[in-house]
This record gives structure tokens, sequence and C-alpha cells, in this order.
């Protein structure tokens, strides 16, 4: 199998601060892949030194085959990055600045397609200015996709979304990715992880606490939580083993426990629990 | 996939396209700096009457070329200048890197952009000052010649200028003042609105290291008649001179120019 990105032993320092220390993954293609960590987590460095943005300290990556830190122009015409939010090209029309854009790529999309496929067909003429935080960021979207690219960098990309939006924004993704686009995604918002990325790689200074299936996320841990109404009011523990527990509330209380509930973690719970900030 | 990739200048010239449009568009922007040098000449051209000593030159077409010089340089090193600090402050830098869309397109399109701009405004003025002053503009196709190499060098020289200011500036927003500071110093010490002899002798050699001096000179010595030359401070027009000049300000603006955009994208990709 043929890696679209091969992360080994990435470290970046900036000054003495260490931003990225020690990750490895892989991406295959197709894949939609989060990176999810808390702000200063590393999550955009990573993209950056992916995207041949910035210089890496040490490790091995390879992205499409070659070493971002390399970029030459075929290369780039293959990959496409959403970076997060700028306002930039604020007076220049909709249509004209992504067909601008396409013009740098061998084989483009046509830009009322590429407007279309984030909803901006309707915006076409309209100053970039004089977009709404969302439609701003998907204007963003549709300069990242433009040139077709075989892989997707999408840094923060729901930022300024209202809840319909995102929606939207998640069915745009699927197609994407349902096309053959890999797709490495960072977001710090946990449904749009579990919505839309077949791995999540968790992050937290600079370190990956998980790398696994948004239902495996957290899992090793005591993710059941039993819940009850005690004489001293409400209760709860977390566990490995719901059956012990349980089997002492019995114990306890014979047959009659009150308000007996039996939950897994939630995802938020779960990830909160990883980066080391319990609820 | 293998297609080619489109070409470098293509894609510059699209670019600066869009820039063109882009800046039609800011009409504040559009006023001060195509507006505004038209309203000063209008200003000093009226304010300063009667003739050059007893060269019987109108005060107000001394103006008009100094204007013209200070036009070409407003464009090219205010846009160059403006343009790349705001390019690197904005993202806009980062989000061209990232596609393939080249460091000479980027170039190109910057190019394009100033001598487009140029261009307007010293044609604006030009159209202005024949409407409002009655300037005649010269017949000899030789002085034309002259025009055109005072116009391209001094393009050349103030731009890298503008690459080498527009590098050093660190913000964007807060590079409009670090930019228009100096260029507004420099008009009055170099004989735009006036007659540069009229200057006290340590700010004409102040203003003599500089190249809009230069360019105002070399303009005096295209549009205006040779009665005038005997005002500058050789009493000649010293054309060999602004060729001289202009073309170390060319050489010492690429060199350090390019070493300071160099660094600055260093600095930004590390």
């Amino acid at each position: 199998m043929s890696w679209v990105v091969e992360v080994e032993g990435l470290v970046k320092r900036y000054g003495r601060k260490t931003a990225v220390d020690g990750v490895s993954f892989r991406i295959a293609p197709g894949e939609v892949f989060g990176l999810l960590g808390p702000n200063g987590a590393g999550k955009t460095t990573i993209v950056q030194i992916l995207a041949g943005l910035r210089q890496r300290g040490s490790g091995q990556v390879s992205v499409l085959g070659r070493d971002p830190a390399k970029p030459r122009r075929a290369w780039r015409d293959r990959i496409g990055v959403v970076p997060q939010s700028t306002n930039d090209h604020a007076d220049w029309r909709v249509g004209e600045l992504v067909g601008l854009f396409g013009r740098f790529f061998a084989d483009p999309l046509p830009v009322s397609e590429a407007l279309a496929q984030v909803g901006l067909a309707d915006e076409h003429d309209q100053l970039v200015r004089k977009l709404s935080g969302g439609q701003r960021r998907r204007l963003d979207v549709a300069i990242g996709v433009v040139g077709r690219p075989e892989l997707l960098f999408l840094d923060e990309p729901t930022t300024g979304f209202d809840p319909e939006a995102r929606r939207e924004f998640w069915r745009f993704v699927r197609e994407l990715s349902g096309r053959g686009t890999a797709i490495l995604l960072t977001t710090h918002y946990l449904d749009e992880a579990e919505q839309l990325a077949d791995r999540v790689c968790v992050l937290d200074r600079g370190v990956i606490r998980q790398l696994a299936t948004p239902a495996e996320l957290g899992a090793h841990r005591d993710d059941a939580v039993v819940s009850w109404t005690g004489p001293a009011g409400p209760e709860q523990v977390r566990t490995d083993d719901v059956n012990a527990v349980l089997r002492g509330l019995v114990d306890r209380f014979g047959w009659q426990v009150q308000d007996l509930q039996v939950r897994r973690l939630s995802l938020e719970e779960r990830y909160l629990d990883l980066i080391g900030r319990s609820s | 996939m293998t297609t080619a990739v489109p070409s470098s200048v293509g894609m510059g010239v699209a670019r600066a396209a869009g820039e063109i449009r882009a800046f039609a568009r800011n009409v504040p922007a559009l006023v001060f700096n195509v507006a505004l040098p038209i309203v000063l000449m209008l200003m000093f051209g009226t304010l300063f009457s009667g003739t050059v000593g007893d060269t019987g030159v109108p005060m107000h077409d001394v103006v008009v070329s100094g204007v013209v010089a200070s036009a070409i340089m407003s464009a090219a090193f205010g846009g160059m200048a403006f343009g790349i600090s705001m390019d690197f402050s904005d993202g806009t830098f980062t989000r061209l890197s990232a596609t393939p869309f080249t460091l000479s397109s980027y170039f190109v399109a910057k190019i394009v952009f100033v001598l487009a701009l140029a261009v307007a405004q010293v044609a604006a003025v030009l159209v202005v000052t024949v409407l409002v002053f009655g300037f005649v503009l010269p017949g000899d196709p030789a002085r034309w010649l002259t025009f055109g190499w005072v116009f391209a060098l001094g393009i050349v020289a103030t731009a890298l200028l503008g690459v080498l200011v527009g590098s050093l500036a660190s913000d964007g927003r807060s590079a409009g003042g670090v930019i228009q500071f100096p260029f507004i110093v420099l008009q009055f010490i170099s004989g735009v609105y006036f007659v540069f002899t009229g200057l006290p002798n340590w700010l004409q050699y102040v203003g003599a290291v500089f190249p809009l001096k230069w360019m105002a000179q070399g303009m005096r010595s295209a549009l205006l008649p040779d009665a005038l030359a005997v005002a500058e401070p050789a009493g000649s027009w010293e054309r060999g001179t602004v060729a001289i000049v202009l073309s170390c300000w060319a050489v010492g603006g690429f060199v350090l120019g390019s070493a300071v955009l160099r660094a600055k994208i260093r600095r930004a990709f590390s």
C-alpha cells in the first residue's frame, strides 16, 4: 500500500518551545484523518510542515511520495491547502479570486463548479469583504479544492459556520473523500472529528495521546459510568467492570437501586480525559 | 497526473490583472494614490506663479515635471513596498505559496501592477496639466526617448527600494506610515514642488543622495525647454549623472532588497 502521508518522529521547535515532539502517523489514499487537540497542541504546525509551508526540525516526512521541505510545482499541483482564516484579498470578487487560483493548476475545476460545491454559487460577483464569516471560510475551501487535489489540508475549516452550514460542509467533505481525495483535517470540534474522520489523532502539547477511530477513542480507560442515587444523594463511579459495580450496589441496596444508570463516557468526556482535562 | 502546469509569466500577468481590478475598487487608496499628487500639483502650481528666474519657464511647469517623477516613485516604491508588506501580513503570500504559483510569478505580477499604476498616474498628471495649466508637451522624439529611460530607470530603482522597505516593514497595517513618511519628506527635498536650487545648500546635498531628485531632474530635461538647465545645480541637465545615480540605486536596491526579502521568506516559512 502506498501511503499519501508518512510522518515518522516529527519534531519542531520554535526557540525553546517544542511545538511538535516526536509525532508519527500515516494517511491512506481517500482517508479522512483528523488532528484533534486544544489550541497550541501543534496541529497547525504539522499541517504547515506537511504542506511545505514550514521547515521541520527533525524526523522523516513524505507527502505524495516527496519531501515537502523541497516543494516542486508538480507536487503543489496535487495538493490543496485551506489555511486558518485570514482576511486577504478583501477587494477581490469571489469568482475572480477562485478563477485566478484555478489558473495556477494544470487541471482546475470550472469556477462555477468549485463555487457550487461549497454553496457559494450565488456569490460569484460578490466582493470578498462583504461575505459573512462562514461564507469567507467556504471561499477558502473553494480555493483549496479548485485544483482537484489528491490531498487536501483543512485547518479548522468550519470556524464561523452556523450548525446548518457545518452539516452542509460535512456532506461536502464526505463527497470529496468518496471521490478518493485524502483529507487531513484539524479541528477542535469533537463532533466534527467524530462525523468526518476515519481515524482521529489526539494531540496535546506536541505529543500524540491516542490515534484511533472515533468509536475507539479513549476506549482503553475506565469508560463506563454507573450512577445512582444513594442515601447521601447522587453518586457515580467510572469503571472497566460494570458487573462488579452492579453487584456491589445490589449488595448495598438490594434490588431497589434508585435512578440507576449505566452509560459509556461521551466522546467529549473521553477526549478531555485523554488530554488530561477532566470535565 | 503530469499535465504541464501553467507558465510563470502567464500566472503573474493573470494575478496582476486581478490586483489592478481590486486596487481600482479600493476607492480611498485610489484617491490617495492618483488624486492626491494631482491636487498637490494644482495647489503648488497655482501657489508659485511667475517664471523661474529669467528663463521664461513658468513655475508650474517645474512643478509638473517634479510631480511626474514623484508619481512614478509613488507607484513603484509605494506600490511595491505596501504590496509586499501587506501580502506577508494578511496571509496572501502564504496562500499563494501553497499553490503552484511561483516566486517569479509573484514578481511578474508586482512589476506589471506597479507599471500599470505608474502609467496611469503619469498619464493622469499630464492630462490634467495640459488641460489646466495649458502645458505644452514636447514634440521632439529625442525628448520622449529621455522621458522613456528616466521613467524606466526611475521605476526600476524605486521599485527595488520598495522591495527593501516592504520586506523590512513587519506589519502591513502599520507599513503605511513607514512607507509614506520618508516619501513625503523626500518630495520636499528633491525639488518636486519647487525649484531644487531654491533649497538650502546642505539640504540639496541630502536630496541628491536619493533617486527622486535625479528622476525629477531627468523629467525636467525631458519635458522642459533647455533654457531652464541653468537653474539646475550644475547649470546643465546632467543626464549622464541621472542615469548613473539611478542605476546605482537599482543595483543597490536589487542586492539589498533580494537579500532582505529572502530572509523574510525564510523567516516566514521556518
